[in-house]
């Protein structure tokens, strides 16, 4: 299963755990399954956050694969993203 | 034509060479349209009433006597904007709230900066818009001000917002400050890594705001008919951005409002929020008139965003052979009147040169009594990396290792686990020490005080949604639409992509900007995105063309689709049917376009993932002037990794520009306030920027580690030239002066009085 890390401030609203163990197949199911783990990470998943795969950056690109033995950060998103939609 | 030669008929060529400039000529002979260029019939002049307060209660506003005067057609002020929910959105560069953004386009309860905007005019001339404003009675309630961000942070210190309480720490505090956040990172161990250390340097850092200093001022023109359809010209680094931000602030479905981009005299970060373009289209909607604003640059100065001033304190440690073991370094950023600062990509950059196992960053949030911080190239980078690079310098001195040798050791790589996070990808930071290692700027010996400096630079770079579309006209010849304003060449270098694409002369490729009706959201041109994202979308409208035409082929030669191929700017039979028939360019199909389906074109609508970080290294030589403290620069190579240099041109500028700034920030640019909180340099007679005059030619190695996750290779290069000319500069201070200089600017009565405290001293 991947391993994600949670970057920063993140692991306050998580009580501390920075890392897990997950089955989520993609970015769309690696927020879900940590938002039913920890609802408090639910508003910053929906604001966006930038994503780390196997140390590659995604940002805003919910349908992106992720490995079995993928490494996954979570960590504030950079310059901007794809913001500015209202 | 190319003005190297090269013919792109060939399917291979445009890529990489100095193609000549489509916005060129219009820009040489005075015809291509700013921002204030724009004007309409029967158009009024918009003004700005401005807070002369740094922070005062707003009791009340009588517009009443201004709304009488003859040829005054509209005032508006904050009852003219509905308020907003607190809502962050990614801005630019950078996190801001709407419930902030509303109030800072038109003061609410309170006014929190001189410059302030509180009312807005449109009449029918400059001077009636200027009379109508003194004839504004406005009552304030005067409060304390604070302007420097370690005062602000003290208890007791005035607190602009009652309702802004310390996010990121824990308890949560019951009272409000002017703490908006506290961010850190954690690699490691950092105490253990400490324990490790033979040598550990330790340093406190303070920097000034410094304004990004375009030379355009910001202007917008609105025009609003009757049935509230909105359309706006105005200067700006993405006017998609403009219409959400002005559909949202004023009720407006986006659908009726077109944003044109005019071409833009610079933005640097700057022009990714709104401040005018609101007002006018708030005007414009009450009189149905449209409705030009200009802003002075004075207000520029003092009501549009610098970027942050800061204090910052670095600690690391490093063993006797020189491997860094750990690196701390707590960050203090003013955020302007409303919390949104640069920290966390400073907290982020701060140690990403460099490969490290032991990093801690904390970084706080502040607001004070200034506008409010907007981008500025690499946005909170600079200033972290200023701190560390210096410290960096103190640690090859204290050492004996040369500093090339000791950045060479431990500089991040392929594989190099970020301080916050992930591992990066192919990086070239090694290349660019070795690149610059190799000139003959490096081996140069120096005079008495001249001085010698050294720094290295990281930024992360993004892609983000982008829109570029392709329309292959009657003739062959190929219309090219962009959604990202052309700041730093992105017309010339997606032409070149085009051109290459769809093997065509690269003058047979036209580029515009499209305005927001034309293509879908595009983000703006920041993050190093914009010919990053775009030539990702060119290449993907590229393919919709090629796949049309070999489509066509296949019905026009009656072949299967195996049999035909598009290759070196035709389309082909392939295989067995190689002979069959005679391959087509482009202009071949577009004489035939209408009776074989229609016009063709493609349009690419991508979110553009896999940038890129460009790391790079500057070198620096200066003579300070003992007697006056004047610095002069008299040499300077920047090595940056580019990944690939679409038009290598425009890349060597982006590298030269953003020296040159750097140059300006870390030898004269700083915002002085008087002890009444109003700026006191709110011009560039005072403001003191470099200009051609003040530097030498500034040279350029662009280094091209590919980034695999581009067609081309390319990554984005325009923030990363900012980072490390403060480190390097201040890094030959020492060397020129022998004196560690920790406070930024380092203009000449800095200098001069660092230096007679030292002759003091040695009394």
């Amino acid at each position: 299963m991947p391993r994600v890390v949670l970057v920063g401030n993140l692991a306050q609203l998580t009580g501390g755990v920075a890392e897990f163990q997950l089955s989520a197949t993609s970015v769309k199911q690696l927020f879900q399954q940590l938002t039913e783990l920890h609802p408090a990470l639910e508003p910053h998943l929906a604001e966006g956050l930038a994503v780390a795969i196997d140390g590659q950056i995604y940002q805003d690109a919910l349908f992106q694969p992720i490995g079995p033995n993928s490494e996954v950060f979570l960590m504030p998103q950079i310059a901007g993203g794809a913001g500015g939609r209202i | 034509m190319a003005e190297n030669g090269t013919n792109g008929t060939n399917g291979q060529g445009y890529v990489g060479t100095r193609t000549i400039r489509p916005d060129g000529v219009d820009k040489v002979t005075g015809r291509a349209r700013f921002g204030a260029d724009f004007n309409l019939a029967g158009q009024l002049i918009g003004r700005v009433l401005r807070s002369p307060h740094p922070h005062a209660r707003l009791v009340s506003i009588d517009t009443s006597k201004a709304e009488a005067l003859p040829g005054v057609k509209a005032v508006i002020t904050r009852d003219d904007f509905a308020d907003q929910s607190s809502e962050f959105i990614p801005a630019g560069e950078m996190m801001m709230n709407y419930k902030d953004v509303v109030r800072n386009v038109m003061a609410r309860e309170k006014v929190l900066y001189e410059g302030h905007a509180i009312a807005a005019v449109a009449a029918t001339s400059t001077a009636i818009a200027r009379k109508a404003l003194k004839l504004i009675d406005v009552t304030y309630e005067i409060l304390p001000h604070v302007i420097d961000v370690e005062e602000a942070m003290r208890p007791g210190a005035p607190v602009l917002h009652d309702d802004l309480f310390t996010v990121g720490v824990e308890p949560k505090p019951d009272k409000p400050s002017n703490i908006a956040k506290r961010v850190e990172i954690v690699l490691g161990d950092i105490e253990a890594g400490f324990k490790k250390a033979d040598v550990i340097v330790e340093r406190d850092f303070k920097t000034a705001p410094v304004h990004q200093g375009y030379i355009e001022p910001h202007a917008a023109l609105a025009s609003v008919s009757e049935d509230g359809s909105t359309e706006l010209w105005c200067t700006t680094q993405g006017h998609f951005i403009v219409r959400a931000h002005c559909a949202r602030l004023l009720g407006l479905d986006i659908s009726k409002v077109r944003v044109t981009a005019t071409e833009i005299g610079g933005g640097f970060g700057g022009k990714t929020v709104v401040y005018l373009e609101p007002l006018a289209i708030a005007l414009s909607r009450k009189t149905k008139r449209p409705v030009k604003m200009v802003m002075t640059r004075e207000e520029v100065f003092k009501a549009s965003g610098p970027t942050s001033g800061a204090t910052i304190h670095v600690k690391m440690g490093a063993t006797k052979d020189g491997r860094f073991v750990a690196g701390f370094a707590e960050l203090k950023y003013q955020a302007g009147a409303f919390q949104g600062s640069p920290v966390q990509p400073g907290v982020m950059c701060a140690y990403a040169p460099y490969d490290m196992e032991n990093v801690k960053v904390i970084g706080y949030d502040v607001v004070s009594n200034r506008p409010k911080v907007a981008a500025y190239r690499a946005p909170g980078a600079p200033i972290s990396e200023f701190a560390v690079e210096s410290v960096v310098d103190e640690i090859a001195k204290k050492l004996g290792l040369d500093p090339i040798e000791l950045r060479l050791m431990n500089a991040a790589h392929e594989g190099t686990k970020a301080a916050y996070g992930p591992k990066f990808g192919p990086i070239g930071l090694e290349e660019t020490l070795n690149a610059v290692k190799k000139t003959e700027h490096w081996n140069t010996p120096l005079r008495k005080w001249q001085g010698r400096g050294l720094a290295s630079g990281f930024w992360f770079n993004i892609g983000g949604e982008t829109c570029a579309s392709l329309t292959v006209n009657e003739d062959g010849t190929v219309s090219l639409m962009a959604g990202t304003p052309d700041i730093g060449g992105l017309r010339a270098s997606l032409s070149a992509v085009a051109a290459d694409e769809l093997g065509i002369p690269y003058d047979k490729v036209r580029p515009i900007i499209g305005d927001t009706g034309s293509l879908g959201f595009t983000f703006l041109t920041g993050g190093s995105r914009s010919a990053f994202s775009g030539s990702m979308a060119i290449v993907e409208a590229a393919k919709q063309i090629k796949a049309e035409l070999c489509a066509r082929a296949c019905k026009l030669w009656e072949l299967k689709p195996e049999q035909v191929a598009f290759e070196r700017g035709h389309v082909r039979p392939i295989g067995d049917a190689a002979d069959k028939a005679k391959p087509m360019s482009l202009a071949d199909f577009a004489k035939i376009a209408g009776k074989t389906g229609g016009p063709i074109g493609g349009y690419g609508r991508i979110n553009a993932q896999g940038a890129g970080p460009s790391l790079g290294t500057h070198l620096v030589d200066l003579e300070v002037d003992p007697e006056t403290g004047r610095v002069t620069i008299l040499r300077y190579t920047v090595a940056q990794d580019a990944g690939r240099a679409l038009h290598p041109a425009y890349v060597e500028g982006q590298f030269q520009g953003g020296a040159v700034q750097g140059i300006g920030w870390a030898l004269n640019e700083e915002y002085i306030y008087g002890a009444d909180g109003k700026l006191q340099n709110a011009g560039f007679l005072d403001y003191r920027m470099p200009v051609a005059s003040d530097v030498p030619m500034i040279d350029a190695i662009v280094v091209e580690v590919a980034n695999p996750k581009h067609p081309y290779g390319v990554r984005g290069v325009g923030e990363t030239p900012i980072v490390p000319p403060l480190g390097a500069i201040a890094n030959a201070m020492e060397q020129a002066t022998g004196i560690r200089f920790t406070e930024l600017p380092m203009s000449p009565p800095k200098v001069l009085k660092a230096l007679k405290e030292r002759e003091l001293n040695k009394v």
